[in-house]
């Protein structure tokens, strides 16, 4: 008995091994390809929708296609040097990078000491952790027409508490550095609380001991936010940095919903608040002209300009933090 | 746990099956639908309520098998869409409403719409106002729309603030005070002298500037289809003209739509508006509160108009036969007829406009005018002027450069130049 079972054991040991080294193989397979399989389909509409209108760009940017004509012709370079001869797109440049200053530094920084305040033992914590993050959640559209309303010139709030404190009326939309002002507070009233929120994740997962240390050691609440919680933080505000160029540097729909014709894109009588992206939006739909070839070499000059201001921005806070560790 | 998972596999690859079934069904359901019957589908894509409804009901009733759908979507975005569905070749509707602001833009590619001469419209010419139907021809002739409601032009004003500045209130004689732009600027001095403090004789440059260039012809194209901006004197006198009634602090300044230049009409800031038809509505939605204190008056100069759509084929349909007679049927005189009752839309048709419920329409908010006739008679007076397919974006320059006068940002001749250096830009 036991010989014959031995033997049925030995008859079927080729099968099984076979059957086995075939499981393996497959088991390999699935361990090599699948994750292929799972990070594709990512990858196939991030080439539908990302890469390709990407390259088919700028390819748009090196001919001088219009919309209202069928034919196009290869013009090489030209687009970029009239771009660059084009005193109306470095205005828009100078509009951008404006308003993203004006924006961007005092909304990071508002952030930063408002995520500090929402990590102390604050009564109804919750509720305004939420609250902060209201802004985020209504929509551009009203921000952008209420914010008009209280910029307005004639009856405006903002003009009318100056107007308490004897500082005359401010035609916000009509000035140039006034109406970068507007748009700014539009864009820091909005993310301010989107970049607290982010700050305030990084600064919970901060042990405890480390405070408790430097408070043995000496050290005062403002020491130990400067010297603990920014740099523990870092990444993040690296990350918050990044994001808020990009954004800030693409900003439309603020400056667009301010104008008090929407009427094409010019940004303001003297286009005193016209960005890139409503450059853009100008040669590319505004109205009768939809020169889309130099509208894509516009859409290509702006991400240089982000690229650029990036690495600058990366590298600056980066310079930050090996002075202070 | 491991059964627990291998059940809700089975559970998650159930319910995915039952989606694929059900979109399977439907689309064979669809298709099948589609194939059983000879039937037509007409897409109609509009922006607004034209107040057709009654109308597509009376037409299926009329064409058995004909379907109309409607699509309604803002004005800005649907000519944008319009544009770029003409230019990509797919996706426009088989009738495309077309503003006036954008009628040039799609008359200077007619070779992409039906020529609806082919649908016997030169037949039908003397139907509409003279300016109407020539803003809707393209090269060679070809008709790419045929017209709807016209905005036509008057001048809105605020009695109180007349009788308070000494002018006369009667809408007869205020119509006499400004037999020409030039009187009517200086009837606004007139006004200044005596205004209520705070308040300015008209809104803003650019409207009564844009009403002014409405009755030139040539205005910004000479026939030839060429930009004569900055060569056509006549442009530039009515430049000069606003900027003397500027100067003369005439010009509440406040930008056309904007958020003060609606608080303007509510606390009573101008006295004068430059008005076409839908205008009224306007006023009475941003200031109910004003009901009785305004009257309308003939525009200066030679009639006027603001506004007023056409309804165009796109060769792209494959209905074009049956979507030109939709046209017809929507711009008929008894359709137009039946939409101005609907929906206060003046008609574009001589005929109509001439026709006993036109002329005998009354406002009660603007104390009583009667409206359908001031109107009727100054769409009647426009003479037709030749449009280019920059006309848009060169007025959106113009109002940029009056603007900047306006808000004291240049002086008019360096805000000319510019405005000069813009056109040049645009349609060069």
């Amino acid at each position: 008995m036991a010989r014959m079972v031995g033997d049925e054991v030995l008859e079927q040991a080729p099968a099984l091994r076979r059957r086995r080294a075939a499981r393996r193989r497959l088991h390999r397979l699935d361990a090599l390809l699948s994750p292929y399989l799972y990070v594709g389909s990512f990858f196939v509409v991030f080439c539908a929708f990302g890469l390709f209108p990407l390259g088919y760009t700028a390819w748009m940017s090196l001919t001088d296609r219009n919309l209202l004509d069928p034919t196009t012709h290869f013009v090489g370079l030209d687009n970029y040097t009239a771009l660059l001869h084009d005193s109306y797109f470095w205005n828009a440049v100078e509009n951008t990078l404006a308003i993203w200053a004006i924006s961007t530094i005092p909304q990071l920084l508002l952030a930063l000491g408002l995520a500090h305040l929402l990590n102390t033992k604050l009564r109804a914590r919750t509720f305004f952790r939420m609250s902060v993050l209201l802004p985020q959640v209504t929509s551009v559209v009203a921000v952008a027409l209420i914010f008009t309303q209280l910029f307005s010139r004639d009856y405006g709030l903002f003009n009318y508490v100056l107007g308490g404190v004897g500082i005359g009326p401010v035609d916000w939309e009509a000035g140039r550095v006034s109406s970068w002002i507007a748009i700014s507070t539009m864009v820091t009233w909005r993310w301010t609380g989107y970049n607290a929120l982010l700050y305030l994740a990084a600064m919970q997962a901060i042990p405890d001991d480390l405070y408790e240390s430097a408070a043995i050691d000496g050290a005062g609440r403002w020491k130990q936010f400067w010297h603990i919680t920014v740099p523990m933080i870092r990444p993040t505000i690296i990350f918050t940095v990044i994001i808020s160029t990009i954004g800030g540097l693409q900003l439309f729909t603020e400056p667009y919903l301010f104008q008090p014709l929407k009427n094409g894109a010019l940004g303001g009588s003297a286009r005193q608040y016209q960005t890139v992206a409503m450059y853009l939006y100008e040669k590319a739909f505004g109205s009768s002209q939809f020169k889309f070839g130099y509208a894509a070499a516009i859409a290509w000059c702006l991400f240089l300009i982000i690229v650029l201001i990036s690495i600058v921005n990366y590298l600056l806070v980066r310079r930050i933090r090996s002075a202070e560790s | 746990m491991k059964r627990i998972h291998g059940g809700r596999r089975w559970q998650v690859l159930a319910v995915i099956g039952a989606i694929t079934a059900a979109v399977a069904v439907g689309l064979v359901a669809t298709t099948a639908s589609a194939k059983s019957r000879d039937d037509v589908t007409l897409r109609v894509s509009l922006f607004g309520d034209f107040g057709y409804h009654d109308l597509y009901k009376q037409y299926e009733a009329a064409h058995p098998g004909v379907t109309i759908k409607e699509e309604i979507q803002e004005y800005g975005p649907h000519h944008t869409q319009l544009a770029q569905r003409i230019a990509t070749g797919a996706g426009a509707a088989d009738v495309e409403a077309i503003e006036v602001g954008f009628i040039p833009q799609f008359t200077a590619q007619a070779q992409n719409f039906a020529d609806l001469r082919k649908y016997g419209a030169d037949g039908m010419k003397s139907r509409w106002l003279p300016w109407k139907y020539q803003q809707a021809v393209g090269k060679g002739g070809a008709v790419v729309g045929l017209g709807t409601d016209v905005g036509s032009l008057a001048i809105c004003y605020r009695k109180d603030l007349f009788a308070k500045a000494g002018l006369p209130t009667n809408r007869v004689q205020v119509s006499k005070l400004w037999p020409t732009w030039q009187a009517y600027i200086n009837a606004g001095k007139r006004y200044q002298a005596k205004a209520p403090k705070g308040t300015f004789f008209f809104d803003t440059g650019s409207n009564v500037y844009n009403a002014m260039i409405g009755q030139l012809n040539p205005a910004y194209y000479n026939a030839e289809g060429e930009v004569i901006v900055a060569t056509n004197p006549s442009v530039k006198a009515a430049y000069n003209l606003t900027m003397s009634g500027i100067a003369a602090g005439e010009s509440a300044g406040l930008p056309a739509f904007s958020t003060q230049w609606n608080t303007g009409y509510k606390k009573g800031v101008f006295a004068t508006v430059t008005c076409p038809a839908w205008m009224m509505g306007y006023i009475q939605g941003q200031a109910p509160k004003t009901k009785g204190k305004w009257d309308i008056a003939a525009t200066p100069g030679t009639g006027g108009n603001w506004g007023g759509s056409f309804l165009a084929v796109p060769k792209q349909s494959s209905h074009q036969d049956e979507a030109a007679d939709l046209v017809k049927f929507l711009t008929s005189p008894a359709s137009e007829a039946y939409v101005f009752k609907q929906t206060g839309n003046l008609p574009s048709q001589p005929a109509l406009l001439k026709s006993a419920p036109v002329q005998s329409f009354k406002n009660p908010f603007f104390s009583n005018a009667p409206v359908g006739q001031i109107f009727a008679n100054s769409a009647l007076r426009l003479k037709p002027q030749i449009l280019g397919p920059h006309q848009g974006d060169i007025q959106n320059a113009s109002t940029a450069a009056i603007d900047r006068v306006q808000q004291h940002k240049q002086s008019p001749a360096k805000s000319w130049a510019q405005f000069l250096k813009d056109v040049k830009n645009v349609a060069g």
